[in-house]
């Protein structure tokens, strides 16, 4: 299996307290130089909190935000100049808000139109045949063609905002927080869709999500993100199962379970840690109950275990304890 | 378009004035067709002949010249200048400000810079100056006038541009291949082209003034042209002995800038999409109340009882029925859920409770809330100022909407206190401390003095919990005050609550999309659908044998964890628009056992076991109710 997408030491980092002339006062790390690959057919699920850093991610991953260091290959293709127009046929963006990615004065054509005609030079003809192929995929009827955003349901829109990005012709979709604004009768709706089309397109998914559970369902593998580094990742499967990153279990014990009973997992006022004043070693100590005083002085790097699963963690749990 | 003519039509002092300066416009088309005399032909002999004398309907001027015809021409040509400016100061202005907002960065930086330096000139000394340095003459006073206006529109416009930039349609455009050329002219331009529009319709009144300003000064048109600002300055030197000579352009002028004036704000008012959602109609104090039959009686002595409460928004001619017949009560200490999707009724359910529905368009017109014994719909609104926050208190979604930013959250909280009861500010001060640590705030002492931006989302919330908490009240309403968080802070705010309900016995309505949270919380649930209940009940009764087919179906589509990587259900369709609500069940267009008899008429809730009431006519799971 080839891989779809290979990112080698890519991060992301922003100047803060900008100044017109000299350099800036200090800057965010908002993603640490980060290895991931993601094979052909695969959907790699990504979670973490906000703050975490997973939008900063999909956005250089599209070429919508440049990287500080590092490099993006795309289906054995390097491309590092950070030109959307360019990733745009090789890598598409599926947004979280459905209504606000569609411009309010366009019709859903022009809409469509858009990436046909810039990225591939269509004829109308080819275009308005492209179109409807992709609209009987997607399930809409062609008669929404004609109409105004504002006209269309969340679920109908994140259908629209699905098909422009498979107009693209991309294999590679990143989808951010895709259903996180459905309600959950339709995001189930956008869901299998989205495993329909994977299927009929042979498309490798991205899929960001706070919500583990719908992760656990989409992912083939999923890596857990805090504090804009990679901590965890594994096969779906397990990973919330068996946790091995305290910060994966801390997640996987606060998602809210019909018949567990309410506990805080961890002690209360526990917060992310400052981007402008990032703690020592690793990110998650001071909210970690097995820290050490090594934690408090390193950072862990993500070494791999046996069971195919890569940890950032010097104690991580047992892999056989339950949780 | 045609609902914009409507919307202006509707105004009358702007149909005034699109009259007003229709007739203007078409008089200055049609002069050179007119039997006019010529305006530039001076007769000595005849100078200053009153209106309405022979050969001059109003009269002639100093040289002797026909005044109507001067008149006429003059309007066309100031007209002309007038909307020449405006143009060209909005193609400018706009260009500049679309620039700029939408680099951002450097490139606004130094383009508003040189905007501003324009800005800090006094207006007329700016034009004053520009035609001294480039003569006087037409067009010049043209270039000045237009050339003042530019920050105007660079101004307004920009700021617009800076918020479409940030849009995701903008992102989205650039990875469908677009060039920023491209994106400026098909994306963001035709998003301005109403602001653009409207800054124009209220600005070419004052160009038309200060062109004839400039002209007045002699600066602009040069005699013997005739335009109506230096028609009045000749005039000036008999305003005394032949006042008609000023009063004939002065009149013109003022009727010209009144009417688009007039205009201008009609076409922003029909234009402005704020303006067009009501924004700025203030809604009253409370809930509008027109209820229709006798109030109903409170079915339980609960602590907040809830009966055929119905709430609907009337939107011009439409009703929208958002609740359509709700009953639930809470008892003290007792936790209820209250779940839906989207437009389901169960956020206005619980407005309703306090009267804090908008009104307009929100009107209660059915049902009864018995808050200890006493209805309290359409009460004083005195009645429910003392209850709310006091005895009813409400945690909402988004914390960051509900507290003020500019003030410390420790002002806030003691201005909470307050209001309800008259004690020191110190003694309020030292509860706001307490409060805080109630819901465990680390530092409460230091983090009293913090504003809303410098907290996180979950200590927000937990303010928020706070702030309701200030007033010891008996029943507190949360309107989904998880879904904004993470779920580790999620976890932790849950905790708070469940914790608080015990120690303080609060009621609590809880009212989510998610039944994790529900199954966590609270002791029983009413699922709504449509604005009505469908399903009620104890919490794990409910969740583990639903009985309404949409409670089984909308369960299953919930993923959970532990279950992998699976396909899931989905429900087909939509829920329905609360303005056409079929005739039977609300669910039966999605509903796969759905019988003719489901969409014949009204289907009543009904009991299918101690505590458990469902409305559907072929319930699941009934036989199994053994809880």
């Amino acid at each position: 299996m080839t891989d779809a997408l290979k990112l080698t030491g890519l991060s992301k980092s922003f100047r803060v307290g900008k100044r017109s002339f000299g350099a800036p006062w200090s800057y965010v790390h908002a993603v640490q130089p980060l290895d991931l690959t993601v094979k052909t057919g695969e959907t790699l699920g990504i979670v973490g909190e906000s703050g975490c850093g997973k939008s900063t991610l999909a956005k250089m991953l599209v070429g919508l935000l440049p990287p500080s260091t590092g490099e993006i290959e795309i289906e054995g293709a390097v491309l590092d100049n950070a030109d959307p127009a360019i990733f745009g046929k090789r890598i598409q963006y599926v947004f979280q808000d459905p209504i606000s990615s569609l411009n309010p004065r366009k019709t859903i054509r022009q809409i469509m139109e858009a990436p046909l005609r810039r990225l591939h030079r269509l004829g109308k003809a080819e275009r308005a045949a492209r179109i409807s192929e992709i609209f009987a995929a997607v399930n809409l009827r062609e008669e929404f063609l004609d109409r105004y955003p504002h006209e269309f349901s969340g679920g109908q829109a994140q259908r629209i905002g699905i098909a422009r990005a498979l107009a693209a012709r991309a294999r590679i979709l990143i989808l951010d927080e895709p259903v996180s604004a459905l309600d959950v009768s339709v995001q189930a709706q956008v869901l299998n869709l989205l495993a329909d089309l994977k299927q009929e397109f042979g498309l490798t998914y991205l899929f960001i999500s706070h919500d583990l559970a719908v992760v656990e369902a989409v992912s083939d593998r999923v890596a857990v993100l805090y504090f804009g580094a990679v901590v965890e990742i594994g096969p779906a499967r397990e990973i919330f199962a068996n946790p091995r990153h305290p910060y994966t279990a801390l997640l996987a014990q606060s998602a809210p379970e019909v018949g567990r009973p309410i506990s805080a997992p961890e002690n209360a006022g526990v917060e992310l840690p400052d981007p402008l004043d990032p703690p020592k070693g690793c990110a998650f100590n001071e909210r970690c109950a097995f820290a050490t005083d090594r934690c408090r002085r390193e950072r862990p790097a993500l070494t791999g275990d046996r069971g195919g699963r890569e940890i950032a963690c010097f104690n991580p749990l047992d892999p056989a304890a339950e949780v | 378009m045609t609902a914009f003519l409507k919307l202006l039509a509707r105004n009358r002092l702007a149909l005034a004035g699109l009259v007003m300066i229709g007739i203007v416009v078409l008089l200055a088309l049609l002069t050179p067709l007119l039997p006019l005399a010529d305006p530039d032909v001076t007769r000595t002999a005849d100078r200053f002949k009153p209106p309405f004398s022979e050969g001059a309907l109003l009269g002639t001027d100093h040289l002797g010249r026909d005044l109507l015809s001067r008149l006429l021409w003059g309007t066309r040509l100031s007209l002309a200048m007038g909307l020449a400016a405006a143009i060209i100061a909005a193609t400018l202005g706009s260009a500049i400000g679309i620039i700029a907002g939408y680099f951002g960065g450097r490139t606004d930086n130094i383009i508003m810079r040189g905007v501003d330096m324009l800005m800090a000139f006094p207006y007329i000394l700016l034009a004053l100056a520009i035609v001294a340095a480039l003569g006087p003459g037409l067009m010049n006073a043209l270039i000045a006038v237009a050339a003042v206006n530019v920050p105007f529109f660079a101004r307004n416009i920009r700021g617009i541009t800076v918020g479409i930039a940030h849009k995701e349609f903008i992102d989205a455009a650039r990875l469908a291949g677009m060039r920023d050329r491209e994106i400026i002219l098909g994306e963001v331009l035709p998003n301005v082209l109403p602001v653009i529009v409207i800054a124009m319709s209220t600005t070419v009144g004052w160009m038309i003034l200060e062109t004839a300003g400039l002209s007045f000064l002699g600066l602009g048109s040069q005699p013997p042209q005739a335009d109506l600002g230096s028609m009045l300055g000749e005039a000036r030197s008999a305003l005394i002995t032949n006042p008609h000579t000023s009063i004939v352009p002065g009149a013109m002028i003022l009727i010209i800038v009144m009417g688009i004036n007039l205009l201008g704000d009609g076409i922003r008012d029909a234009l402005d999409p704020r303006l067009k959602s009501g924004a700025l109609s203030r809604p009253m104090a409370a809930t509008t109340v027109d209820r229709q039959g006798a109030v109903p009686a409170a079915r339980t002595d609960s602590l907040l009882d809830i009966t055929g409460l119905q709430t609907e928004f009337r939107v011009r001619d439409r009703q929208y029925k958002a609740v359509g017949g709700v009953d639930l009560h809470v008892k003290k200490g007792a936790c209820l859920g209250i779940i839906g999707e989207s437009g389901s009724g169960k956020s206005v359910t619980a407005l309703s409770v306090m009267g804090l529905v908008a009104s307009p368009p929100g009107v209660i017109t059915g049902g009864a809330v018995h808050f200890d014994g006493k209805d309290i719909v359409g009460a004083p609104y005195e009645v429910l100022r003392a209850l709310r926050g006091r005895r009813v208190a409400y945690i909402f979604q988004d914390p960051l909407a509900t507290l003020h930013p500019l003030y410390r959250v420790g002002d806030q909280l003691i201005e909470a206190i307050q209001s309800h009861e008259s004690v020191p500010r110190s003694a309020a001060r030292a509860r706001a401390i307490d409060l805080l640590k109630s819901v465990r705030i680390p530092n409460a002492e230091s983090r009293i003095d913090s504003y809303p931006y410098e907290m996180s989302g979950g200590m927000r919330q937990r303010v928020g919990i706070a702030m309701a908490l200030a007033n010891d009240p008996d029943v507190i309403i949360a309107d989904e005050p998880t879904t904004a968080l993470d779920v580790t802070v999620q976890a932790q705010i849950l905790s708070v609550l469940s914790d608080l309900r015990r120690e303080r016995g609060l009621a609590i309505i809880f009212i989510t999309h998610d039944f994790g949270v529900v199954g966590q919380l609270c002791d029983s649930v009413a699922v709504m659908y449509a604005g009505r209940i469908v399903e009620q009940g104890p919490t794990g009764a409910v969740l583990r044998n639903p009985q309404h087919p949409y409670t089984s179906r909308l369960i299953d589509c919930v993923p959970t964890l532990g279950g992998g990587q699976r396909k899931l259900a989905a429900i087909p369709g939509l829920p329905p628009v609360v303005d056409n609500l079929p005739a039977g069940c609300a669910f039966a267009a999605r509903c796969d056992k759905a019988q003719a008899d489901c969409r014949a008429g009204q289907i009543d809730l009904l009991a299918t076991g101690p505590d458990r009431r469902v409305r559907c006519l072929f319930p699941e799971n009934v036989t199994e109710h053994s809880i």
